[in-house]
């Protein structure tokens, strides 16, 4: 098969991969730095049977998705700071009604209208704590326009898989540079559809409670009947105030997605292989400065090696916690005025690693040389490297 | 494949949610013109109060007994109007 | 006499729809004209003599929403003001499907104006049926976007101070295809109303204004249900009607029937015309 290699842009990767995802209907919105996701949506999807929709609103372009997943289509949108602000009510809908749809969010400088065109990774936490309740995410965060691709396809087969929403974290840089993308042919990548029910329609539960956590999903129009309600509900989708059925369901929900943290978050590691006692934690653009900072350190013969998780909900704390037991101090990197460091504090020992804040929130990305600055500034603080 | 969850302990009148519509009619009290199902009616006396053959009196809870059976005319007012649908005609 | 049994027949036909595992009796209070909506809206849909399977009924956050559990179609109870816009996504998607909205005048046209104009904009093929009882009732009484000017509610102690919206001239302005108006009183033209409506290729709203006793009535010293469906019927004008009398002889009445009804192409008619128009093009280019 002939290699196909394309110069794209992360929002031109993003609709390749959803594409080659199934989706198949996509409601938006636009605003800046994602518009370019919607623009290539409303082109391509009606060459493929597809279908865009431009909602009034963001509010509109969740609700859309989510209806488009209900009658059996895969479904995604795509938005930034604001836009993603305004979804987080039904962010929770479809985590509630196990309602498989992906939202993609390109990160801008926030809070408020913020800089629309500019970098920044501060809607970290809102991306895992965004909607009321408790309610526990998925969101990956891709670290070069190949892996947006790759991601964007993972995205939408993790919310097939567990019948959730899945959150797809960008930010402006990634969205709009553009790199080399190696087009992968159709039948060399994994797509995962939802599970069917193998009950007649009688038998069929639509939030049945099963051993894997996840209830087989039929469409509006198969066949099944059923309701749905974002009300706490039974297993038929009834609204109950039974306080056993309520804790049921609200822990099916956690389950299904905590208990596949370490599947769902991996690790990519540069220079931990000699047990380096420096490290530097970041994700997505981030993480491509720090992966050039370790090169810069080891060249001055200092030993330092760099993590990144490929998604920051759920983080795999435990499978984290290994990777960092040699470390003694970790630089947690990142553009914003402190949130991935405070899940660091959360999860890792402090008394046996020393957590390093290195925060950026100009508008500008981190640069390699502001990391090895940073670790320069540690070793002439006596720390051995 | 009834599921009756009903929790409270209902009278021999409780309504039993079948698909078999025959059942229904044995369970309603059925008075010749019309069957009512007095576990779903909430005593809104919108039948009473507006038959116009004054068919209905109401009962101590203010639920519809059909006091003049004979003066019905099927006029279908009562069942199109019963907010709790516990009307059904009995007209074959 | 044969209109009669026809009749008779409907009368349990509601039955047939309603869900076997849902508990009864439902949950509104007693003497509340959702009820008469949900035997309207049943009987419409079996007009279709459409199957099951083919019909979604969604609906927001009130009073009104919770009628769809009680059918059983494929029913989706979504955010508060936004079923709408839920719907649009399951039309656009498989626009095989029937779908139905069911909204109040608070859910719909406060929190789900925006949704609603757009949809009307569209003119996508939805039918939306608008319970209008002038009072938010799930919340205990608050006055809606529809609350008569000087009316109470318990947000509106004073009475209240703004103008309420016409949702009909609303939606015809926004570009609705079908917009008609009843009442829970005049159930026989309800049924028609909905019917219309339902059988409408484009959007349609069915305006059906209800009793709200516990709340709108007690509030404002209009009585019980009965008294409440009273005044639908002395203040009800069927536009035919209307159309032959003096504007004095309408002053304290309101317009029922269908108000507006005209033809232009639905959405997703449209749609997929662009994606068979893109088919042939890449056929003739290859």
């Amino acid at each position: 098969m002939k290699r196909v290699v394309k110069l794209l842009q992360g929002n031109e990767a993003c609709v390749e991969g959803a594409l080659m995802a199934g989706v198949r209907f996509f409601g938006g919105y636009p605003i800046t730095p994602s518009t370019e996701i919607a623009e290539g949506m409303a082109r391509r999807l009606p060459t493929i049977g597809g279908r865009f929709i431009q909602m009034e609103d963001e509010i509109g372009s969740i609700a859309s998705i989510i209806g488009a997943s209900c009658a059996g289509v895969k479904s995604m949108t795509a938005t930034s700071g604001p836009g993603f602000s305004l979804m987080q009510e039904n962010i929770g809908y479809a985590y509630i009604t196990e309602t498989p749809t992906v939202i993609v969010n390109v990160q801008r400088g926030g809070p408020s209208t913020g800089l629309p065109t500019k970098v920044s990774q501060s809607d970290t936490m809102q991306a895992g704590h965004g909607t009321h309740g408790d309610y526990y995410a998925i969101a990956l965060v891709p670290s070069s326009v190949q892996e947006v691709l790759h991601f964007t396809i993972k995205a939408v087969n993790l919310s097939e898989r567990f019948r959730t929403p899945v959150i797809l974290l960008l930010d402006e840089v990634m969205a709009h540079m553009r790199e080399k993308v190696d087009i992968p042919n159709p039948d060399e990548i994994e797509i995962v559809e939802r599970k069917r029910p193998t009950v007649p329609p009688d038998w069929y539960k639509h939030f049945a409670l099963t051993a894997t956590g996840v209830s087989a999903m039929a469409s509006f129009g198969d066949g099944y009947r059923y309701n749905i309600t974002g009300l706490i509900h039974d297993e038929l989708g009834f609204p109950t105030a039974e306080p056993s059925e309520i804790v049921a369901m609200l822990d099916k929900l956690k389950q299904k997605i905590v208990k596949h943290a370490e599947s769902i978050c991996e690790f990519e590691t540069n220079g931990m292989e000699d047990d380096p006692k420096v490290a530097i934690l970041s994700y997505g653009i981030v993480a491509r400065a720090a992966k050039q900072a370790v090169i810069i350190a080891r060249e001055h013969r200092l030993k330092v090696g760099a993590i990144r998780p490929t998604a920051i909900w759920p983080l795999a704390t435990d499978s984290l916690r290994k990777r960092l037991k040699n470390v003694r101090q970790l630089i947690v990197a990142e553009l914003n005025q402190g949130q991935l460091i405070n899940l660091m504090k959360q999860h890792i020992d402090q008394r046996h690693t020393e957590i390093i804040p290195l925060q950026r929130y100009d508008g500008e990305i981190i640069s390699p040389g502001q990391i090895f600055n940073k670790i320069k500034e540690i070793k002439h603080h006596g720390s051995e490297i | 494949m009834a599921d009756n969850s009903q929790k409270t302990d209902e009278p021999s009148l409780d309504k039993e949610k079948t698909k078999d519509d025959s059942d229904k009619e044995s369970k309603g009290v059925s008075q010749a013109p019309l069957t009512i199902f007095y576990h779903w009616c909430k005593s809104c006396n919108i039948c009473i109060a507006f038959c116009p053959q004054k068919v209905f009196e109401p009962d101590r809870d203010g639920k519809p007994i059909i006091a003049h059976p004979d003066s019905c005319t099927q006029c279908a007012f009562c069942w199109l109007h019963c907010p709790d649908l516990a009307i059904v005609s009995n007209e074959k | 006499m044969a209109q009669k049994s026809d009749m008779a027949q409907k009368s349990d036909v509601v039955h047939h729809y309603l869900r076997p595992k849902k508990k009864f009796p439902h949950v509104w209070c007693s003497g509340c004209g959702l009820g008469v909506i949900l035997g309207s809206l049943i009987r419409s849909i079996d007009s279709l003599q459409m199957s099951k399977n083919d019909i979604v009924v969604c609906s927001g956050i009130g009073c009104s929403s919770r009628l769809p559990v009680y059918i059983d179609f494929n029913t989706l109870h979504t955010t508060h003001g936004r079923a709408i816009a839920f719907a649009t996504g399951i039309k656009v998607a498989k626009p095989k499907l029937k779908v139905i909205v069911v909204t109040g005048d608070g859910d719909c046209l406060a929190i789900g104006g925006n949704h609603f104009i757009h949809a009307c904009r569209r003119n996508i093929d939805i039918t939306v049926i608008l319970a209008n009882n002038w009072i938010y009732g799930m919340t205990g009484g608050q006055f809606s976007p529809t609350t008569p000017t000087g009316s109470r509610g318990t947000t509106a102690p004073y009475g209240n101070l703004e103008q309420p919206f016409d949702p009909t001239s609303l939606a015809i302005a926004a570009g609705a295809a079908y917009v008609a108006r009843s009442t829970v009183y005049h159930v026989n033209q309800l049924d028609k109303m909905i019917k219309g409506g339902l059988e409408k290729k484009g959007f349609s709203l069915v305006e059906i204004i209800s009793n709200c006793h516990t709340y709108y009535g007690r509030l404002n010293r209009e009585g019980d249900p009965v008294k409440m469906l009273q005044w639908q019927k002395k203040h009800a004008m069927p536009i035919e009607a209307a159309r032959k009398l003096p504007p004095e002889k309408l002053e304290d009445k309101f317009i029922t029937g269908v108000l507006h009804d005209v033809d232009k192409e639905e959405y997703c008619h449209r749609y997929d015309r662009l994606i068979r128009e893109l088919a042939n093009a890449s056929r003739e280019r290859s």
